[in-house]
């Protein structure tokens, strides 16, 4: 009864004309966001924060609009994943696998509704887990120490490296680039510089916004530029939208899989959304009976990355409002956010702060239900964002993403090291090395060196200390096995290629 | 096969150039028994073994492109470098139709589409960016 007593205050803040109108704008601006390659959410979320500060908004409404932006991109991400076969951003990779080719099957605008309503699914349950959930975690988060987090790194990398990849040693590699950058700047620790290689400007380390507008957005320019966008899909004629009926009730199991999966590889501090996206394919993929086509078109493939996805977007935000962990890089600018408004994450906040917490799950349920209408009905607007050529598409992107990283840095430096992202990120494509696990290590690098070094401190240097506990042991086989495996199951693991 | 060879060389040569800056590393008065040099250790050891094994078993990489979208992309490579440093002095306008211009040509060869492009994509681009979202760019510096 606690439960409903809580939601019904969350409802009585949300439910006011100006949070209303905050939760809807977030949506719309979201989607936009997260609809255009190389403006994810995380890049959507931090540039809309000084705006959210300058509104002169309170806690509870700054919350309500980030989130909902951040909910609002999780959802434009797979617009052009399908249309495009470029991510929105990063989670929505997978759905490029089978949302696009069913576009080239003319088949976009099934996609669309039928990914726009697994992404409902996905958020909505997710945003219902949250709700249950977080305030039992605090409970089980006490349980993990340094030695645990360092091997939940650990099993993040490898599963990446070793399911997410068509060459282990190109992922393994790509993760160790992502660690050694992120190694660059200030030691947290000792507070000297460490590998800046004499450069001032690399004292604060290579901020990760940089990195994945460079590695994503600016790298697509080049491969634009290479391939004069012939052989993309930019202005794709969008059929009348219609309820694919069929395939969102053949879908619907797959849809709550996805959901499961996304939620559980959300609430895994670090791994986010893109772990629970790839997770849910590769899990649907497996179980599904005609699993074969998938990487053809196959319905299935779309709804189960974009359950996933959103359902992780709402997972993340478990470990972050109750540890103060980030879920995801978003997250982590959203905890940004928290701790600029004097709200201290953690069990404490559910006490101390109900309507804060209870009001943000509140708006999210709404903020759901706002997108669903916006992604299936009005989908077509958005896509019109996208049916611009590509001679007016691209160097657009490109603009944005350069006002976007120089509003927030005003450095040109950070400018020019997006530009080599750029370049690293098209090489990588052109080689074949993936390009997430490098982010995945320059987010996540920092503190998994933090989790290392401090189980070392507690043990006094005792390297077995990493493997005392049986949480950590079950993390370690766990990283193991998903590198290894695929080595000798590499056939029935392949990570699909879109057969287009 | 080649260029995977010649990619994990360049990966051996730069992880060493990282092993080695590794070994640079002050360390500081109250050191842990990790200390700040492990994990860069750790991180080059891997990436010199990706790229023997890299060498040892190359993928075959069919998918170069002709040499003269090599020119191309040192173009934009260019432009946008040039963008950069000009951002700061001459504001976003200018700076910004400029490289949209130059990539807009690079991917369709059209100057005039590529001039209407970059004049309308940087002031349009500008009012939506710093008057919608409040980013507070300058237009000219």
């Amino acid at each position: 009864m606690d439960l409903l007593a809580n939601l019904s205050q969350g409802f009585a803040v949300a439910l006011t004309w100006s949070t209303l109108l905050l939760a809807v704008s977030g949506c719309f601006a979201g989607t936009i966001i997260g609809s255009l390659p190389g403006l994810g959410p995380s890049n959507g979320v931090a540039i809309l924060i000084p705006l959210a500060f300058s509104l002169g908004l309170d806690a509870t409404e700054v919350l309500v609009l980030m989130t909902s932006v951040y909910y609002g991109a999780m959802y434009g991400g797979r617009i052009s994943s399908i249309l495009l076969n470029i991510p929105g951003d990063e989670p929505a990779l997978m759905t490029t696998l089978d949302g696009y080719p069913m576009a080239k099957q003319g088949r976009a605008a099934d996609a669309l509704v039928l990914s726009g309503v697994s992404s409902f699914v996905g958020a909505f349950l997710a945003t219902i887990g949250l709700m249950l959930l977080a305030p039992l975690l605090a409970n089980v988060a006490y349980l993990f120490g340094p030695s645990e987090y360092f091997a939940l790194y650990l099993l993040a990398f490898c599963t990446l490296g070793g399911l997410a990849s068509k060459n282990q040693i190109k992922a393994a590699l790509a993760s160790a680039v992502g660690l050694g950058i992120a190694m660059i700047g200030l030691d947290n620790q000792t507070g000297l510089p460490r590998l800046t290689f004499g450069e001032l400007a690399l004292m604060d380390g290579v901020d990760f916004l940089v990195a994945i507008v460079g590695l994503f957005a600016v790298s697509e320019i080049f491969i634009f530029i290479e391939s004069h966008g012939k052989n993309t899909a930019i202005g794709v004629k969008l059929d009348k939208i219609t309820i694919p009926v069929k395939d969102i009730v053949n879908s619907g199991f797959t849809m709550l899989r996805g959901t499961l999966i996304g939620f559980f590889a959300g609430i895994l501090p670090g791994a986010g959304a893109s772990l629970g996206s790839f997770l849910a394919y590769m899990g649907e993929k497996t179980v599904a009976k005609d699993g074969d086509t998938f990487g053809t078109g196959n319905p299935k493939g779309v709804a189960a990355p974009e359950a996933g996805n959103n359902a992780a977007a709402g997972g993340a935000l478990v470990p972050m409002l109750t540890l103060g962990v980030p879920g995801s890089g978003t997250t982590a600018v959203l905890l940004a956010v928290l701790l600029t408004l004097n709200i201290t994450p953690g069990p404490l906040l559910f006490e101390e702060r109900p309507e804060v917490v209870w009001g943000l799950i509140a708006s999210l349920l709404i903020a759901n239900v706002v997108l669903l209408i916006m992604n299936v009905p009005l989908v077509r607007l958005f896509v019109k964002v996208l049916s611009v050529p590509p001679h007016v598409l691209l160097p657009g992107i490109a603009m944005v993403a350069f006002g976007g990283i120089y509003s927030l840095s005003g450095s040109s430096h950070d400018l020019v090291l997006m530009i080599i992202f750029g370049l690293v990120g098209y090489f990588c494509r052109k080689l074949g090395v993936p390009t997430v696990p490098i982010i995945l290590g320059i987010l996540l690098g920092n503190n998994m060196e933090d989790n290392l070094r401090r189980a070392m401190i507690i043990s006094g240097g005792d390297w077995t200390y990493l493997f005392s506990s049986g949480i950590a042991i079950g993390l370690w086989v766990a990283a193991i096995g998903g590198f290894v495996a695929p080595l000798f199951l590499r056939n029935l693991l392949k990570k699909p290629k879109p057969k287009i | 096969m080649k260029a995977d060879r010649i990619f994990g060389l360049g990966v051996i040569l730069i992880a060493s150039f990282y092993l080695y800056h590794a070994t640079l590393i002050p360390t500081g008065f109250l050191s842990d028994p990790v200390g700040s040099r492990t994990f860069p250790y750790i991180v080059a050891g891997v990436s010199l073994l990706c790229g023997v094994l890299i060498i040892i078993f190359p993928d075959q990489i069919t998918d170069w492109p002709h040499l003269k979208v090599y020119g191309k992309i040192g173009i934009a490579l260019l432009a946008m470098y040039l963008f950069a440093k000009t951002l700061r002095p001459y504001g976003f306008i200018i700076p910004s139709a400029v490289v949209a211009i130059i990539l807009s040509y690079l991917i369709s060869p059209n100057i005039k589409n590529a001039i209407i492009t970059g004049l309308s994509l940087s002031i349009g681009l500008f009012l939506v960016l710093n008057y919608g979202l409040g980013l507070g760019l300058f237009a000219f510096g």
